[in-house]
């Protein structure tokens, strides 16, 4: 599998996202500067976290609106999976893809630690590797996760089973804990939550190992499958 | 002193103009016998800055010049934009540490994000991608809305700057004390990796080749910061708010990736970055190390603002901008890749064979002075010296005894001091984590950072007890490298060498010039005895405000090699059944300590003795018995003695307990701050053969599951508390100070 992690100017866990897709889960991955927009030969999008632009405007704002969206969007449509972590989300719901957005966490600090996830859906592309309600830890570090999003599109989220992630321990003053949601179509997932800090014990937790292998395995069978 | 028009030679001269810019009468003299001439209004402007204690250490110099900077391992030593160290497979670690203070005091967001921003530079210059930060903080005790203010808003400054950027902040070291109230110390440090290969200097070499600017546009902001940071904090100190920077971390990390990428272009001849005294120094210097002269078109300079004169842009401060001396004829290749980046690179001169360094604007020659004469030819200045009489007083009080009616009450008072209470508050605010590497974040003895690509980590730590400094320099001076070595050790790693942030008060009071020299020789002897050596630093002098000087601070910055991710150690207690022993014996040693603090409100005595041979001994028998694998957890003792470090080894797990027995005078045992002392937890099948690798080591209790610590003094529990509740005051201390 081929994997392209999209370098925005200001991006800053490309190199993180990198080493986790090439040195750790061991799959194809090439850091994609975003004036490079041919994504063709890509079979998965990664958006690393950092502050594209500098988070000027708002966090994502700016590299939402990016020719390079344009080709993830298209991306999207053809079902290929997309992964935004951090900064990484907040442009996929700066660009439409994900609904919602996210405000300054409730303390108006910035805030990094390790943080317990709840799976709440391991039916996605990204989580079937998992067991649903299995408690796994990932890294935060962000100033603007709190999730939000009007009653009406939280129904729909909660009805089409979108909420993929939930914190056990609310950091940041998300809607209804949100960490991590997905598209309704499942191949769009974003989270606050860091899973490329999370692929090696020595750094404290490999738990978001098995979100790449979800992943991988599942492009895999899926390939398989369309190319009998 | 902003000048829209030019004021003549002879008025700066008849009016003594160059006073209010730093320049004493006797520098103004042997400017004008450089020049042989009177310095025009530039000129003075220049000299004053790159003259200006924090440029030239004119008075530091000659104790910056006892500590050892040697080593096979050492690659550069101080001189250079950072220091550098070969950690062995073609890898180097680069590193420094830089003071921000009187910035922080007046302007704390942007004076701690610039400092941070500053000392980033300095390391990506030399070539090294920044790989960690830690900073050294001080301040007046959290009683006031002032130091509150100021406190959280350098903690935001820091985690604005290095969040942005993507270097994790993995650790750093908060005090507080009177003496830090209107003179806050902000001290970053910055890490850095490089293959040798690509270390690279700022040079400017190379008759007709040109230079460039690269970076962020030059603004009105910082003009005059290094004189600013060399002089007494003014208590009007607010109307120097114009010398305080403004950063950009966005902008610097596209100027860390562009730069990163430049160095492997053999079109780059040097770089260097412009830090205090901005264009000015950045440019001398480049040409003073090359032997060469430089000419620079200020017309060419990128600009910020409008009809700017040839004083400001040679004085701004304004920040993220470098110079980078280029082949001729290849400068598109550089430019090319700055422009990828969104940045700005522009030819703005080029080097001369001429020895001077001359600025033109507007088709005028505006200054025209000998490089050496601005970085290499600065005054020096021998400053009188005088023993404190503080100092003489406390030798006379000697060790005083102190008593504990409750020993579990008080290490309660001790956990929730602000100094030794859980900084989870401010480390909470940092990205620890960015970059994958950081095995051990804050909250450690040692930072740990592994080293990707191979079995290596690096340990970072940054340490000062300046209480014991103030008490006796010498010894405190010791004390405060052996302390560090020691946090590097109980990691399981070994001392590499270290950066010093040599933060004083004003070195015309003959006794704060005795307080600088006894803790440079004190530093020294220890880095001679540990084997650790300088290899770059930093000076902040005049931090003291109405009257009053800072306690001596010497910062230490140390950096040591995990030679395998097998030997990372952390201080925290395991497993039930392990052995704690207490590595050393404790003797009746309350001068600067906690307890001091907490009982009489006050520091006086003598400060606790040191033997740097017993130091050097217990640092090497424990670093080998934990590459053994023989040692479980180890912790050294610091502030608030055995007390406190047994309960801080339980911190990490609130479900294990530890019963030890203590024999002798419980306070002392528990409260004490004798130096040289680890407490380490071992596990039972290895207690012989740890025993033997070890010597001064005293088994005192054992690793329980009922989540107690209990203490024990002959057959009498003198202490039992839940960890759990040990551990909320502790946490919890902070953010309750600050509400």
């Amino acid at each position: 599998m081929r994997f392209a992690v999209i370098v925005f100017p200001g991006s800053n866990c490309d190199r993180d996202m990198y080493h986790a897709a090439k040195e750790v889960l061991g799959e194809e991955a090439d850091l994609v500067w975003y004036q490079n927009s041919n994504l063709e030969n890509y079979d998965g999008i990664l958006l690393p976290g950092g502050f594209s632009y500098g988070d000027y405007l708002r966090s994502g704002a700016i590299a939402a609106t990016s020719d390079v969206m344009e080709q993830v969007k298209v991306h999207a449509r053809e079902g290929k999976p997309v992964l935004g972590v951090c900064n990484g989300f907040q442009i996929l719901t700066e660009s439409g893809l994900l609904p919602g957005a996210l405000m300054r966490n409730k303390k108006l600090s910035f805030m990094c630690h390790q943080e317990e996830l709840i799976v709440e859906n391991n039916e996605t592309m990204f989580t079937t590797g998992y067991k649903k309600g299995e408690v796994v830890r990932y890294p935060i570090a962000h100033g603007e996760g709190n999730y939000y999003c009007d009653q009406e599109t939280l129904k729909e989220l909660k009805a089409n089973n979108q909420i993929v992630f939930t914190y056990q321990n609310n950091p940041n003053g998300s809607v209804e804990n949100i960490a991590g949601i997905i598209n309704k179509e499942g191949n769009v997932l974003g989270m606050m939550p860091h899973p490329e800090r999370a692929v090696e014990k020595v750094l404290g937790s490999d738990d978001g190992l098995i979100l790449f292998q979800s992943i991988v395995k599942n492009w895999r069978e899926s390939y398989y499958v369309t190319n009998a | 002193m902003l000048q829209t028009h030019e004021i003549s030679p002879e008025q700066i001269e008849t009016d003594k103009l160059y006073q209010g810019m730093g320049l004493s009468d006797s520098e103004f003299e042997m400017v004008k016998e450089i020049l042989g001439r009177l310095p025009n209004f530039t000129e003075t402007g220049i000299f004053s800055v790159m003259w200006s204690e924090h440029c030239s250490y004119k008075t530091s110099k000659p104790l910056l010049k006892k500590f050892p900077t040697k080593a096979p391992h050492v690659l550069q030593g101080p001189g250079e934009g950072a220091g550098i160290i070969d950690i062995g497979d073609n890898q180097a670690v680069v590193f420094k540490i830089e003071s921000h203070n009187h910035p922080s005091a007046v302007e704390p967001y942007q004076g701690a994000a610039t400092g941070v921003g500053g000392i980033i530079r300095d390391v990506f210059s030399m070539g090294a991608r920044p790989i960690a930060l830690m900073n050294s903080l001080r301040f007046g005790n959290l009683t006031t809305d002032r130091v509150k203010y100021l406190f959280s808003e350098v903690v935001n400054g820091i985690a604005g700057y290095g969040n942005c950027v993507g270097i994790p902040t993995v650790g750093g070291e908060v005090q507080f004390d009177d003496s830090y109230e209107d003179n806050p110390l902000v001290n970053a440090m910055c890490i850095g990796l490089i293959h040798h290969d690509d270390i690279q200097k700022g040079v400017a070499a190379g008759i007709g080749n040109t230079v460039i600017y690269a970076g962020a546009p030059t603004g009105r902001d910082g003009i005059h910061g290094a004189t600013f940071a060399s002089d007494d904090l003014a208590e009007d100190a607010a109307k120097d708010r114009p010398a305080v920077q403004v950063g950009d971390p966005f902008m610097e990390k596209l100027l860390i990736e562009a730069c990163l990428e430049v160095i492997h272009s053999d079109a780059l001849v040097g770089m260097q970055d412009m830090g205090a005294a901005g264009l000015t120094s950045s440019a001398s210097e480049m040409a003073s190390k090359a032997g060469t002269g430089m000419h620079m078109n200020l017309d060419l300079v990128p600009q910020r603002e409008q009809n700017m004169t040839a004083y400001e842009l040679m004085l701004s401060e304004s920040q993220e901008r470098m110079l980078l001396v280029v082949k001729k004829g290849r400068e598109q290749e550089i430019i090319d890749v700055f422009e990828r980046y969104g940045l700005s690179a522009v030819a703005v001169g080029h080097v001369i064979e001429e020895k001077v360094f001359r600025i033109s604007q507007h088709g005028e020659v505006k200054a025209e002075i000998p490089v050496d004469a601005l970085a290499e030819e600065a005054p020096v200045y021998h400053l009188p010296s005088q023993v404190a009489k503080y100092y003489q007083e406390f030798q006379k009080i000697g060790n005083k005894g102190l008593t504990v009616a409750n020993y579990g009450v008080v290490l309660k008072q001790l956990l929730q001091q602000p100094t030794i209470a859980s900084k989870e508050w401010v480390y909470d605010q940092y990205d620890s984590m960015v970059q994958t590497n950081t095995v051990l974040g804050p909250g450690s003895d040692a930072a740990v950072v592994r080293i990707k690509g191979t079995n290596k980590a690096l340990a970072i730590t940054t340490d000062c007890n300046s209480r014991y400094i103030y008490l006796d320099p010498e010894t405190g001076g010791k004390i405060a490298v052996a302390e560090a070595a020691r946090n590097i050790i109980c990691s399981g790693a070994r001392p590499l060498g270290l950066t010093d942030g040599l933060n004083f008060g004003n070195p015309t009071n003959p006794e704060v010039f005795w307080q600088m020299e006894k803790s440079v020789e004190g530093m020294s002897a220890a880095c001679q005895a540990l084997g650790t050596p300088v290899i770059s630093g930093n000076v902040s002098l005049y931090n003291q405000s109405k009257g009053k000087a800072i306690f001596p601070t010497p910062i230490v910055g140390m950096v040591g090699l995990h030679e395998s991710l097998d030997h990372i150690t952390t201080s925290f207690f395991q497993e039930v059944g392990d052995l704690i022993y207490l590595i050393g014996e404790t003797k009746a040693e309350f001068g600067g300590s906690e307890l001091q603090n907490l009982l009489e409100g006050s520091y006086q005595g003598k400060a606790p003795s040191i033997d740097l041979e017993v130091e050097k001994k217990r640092q090497k028998q424990l670093l080998h018995a934990i590459q053994q694998g023989l040692v479980t957890s180890a912790h050294d003792l610091a502030e608030g003695g055995l007390g406190v470090a047994l309960a801080e080894s339980l911190f990490a797990d609130s479900s294990l307990g530890a019963d030890v027995l203590l024999a002798g005078d419980a306070t002392v045992a528990l409260y004490s701050e004798t130096q040289s002392r680890f407490l380490v937890s071992v596990k039972a099948k290895h207690q012989e053969a740890f025993e033997q690798v070890m010597e001064d080591a005293f088994a005192i209790g054992v690793v329980t599951a009922d989540g107690k610590l209990t203490i024990r003094n002959q057959e009498t529990i003198i202490l039992s508390e839940e960890v759990e509740e040990l551990v909320n005051l502790w946490k919890g201390a902070i953010p309750c100070l600050l509400k």
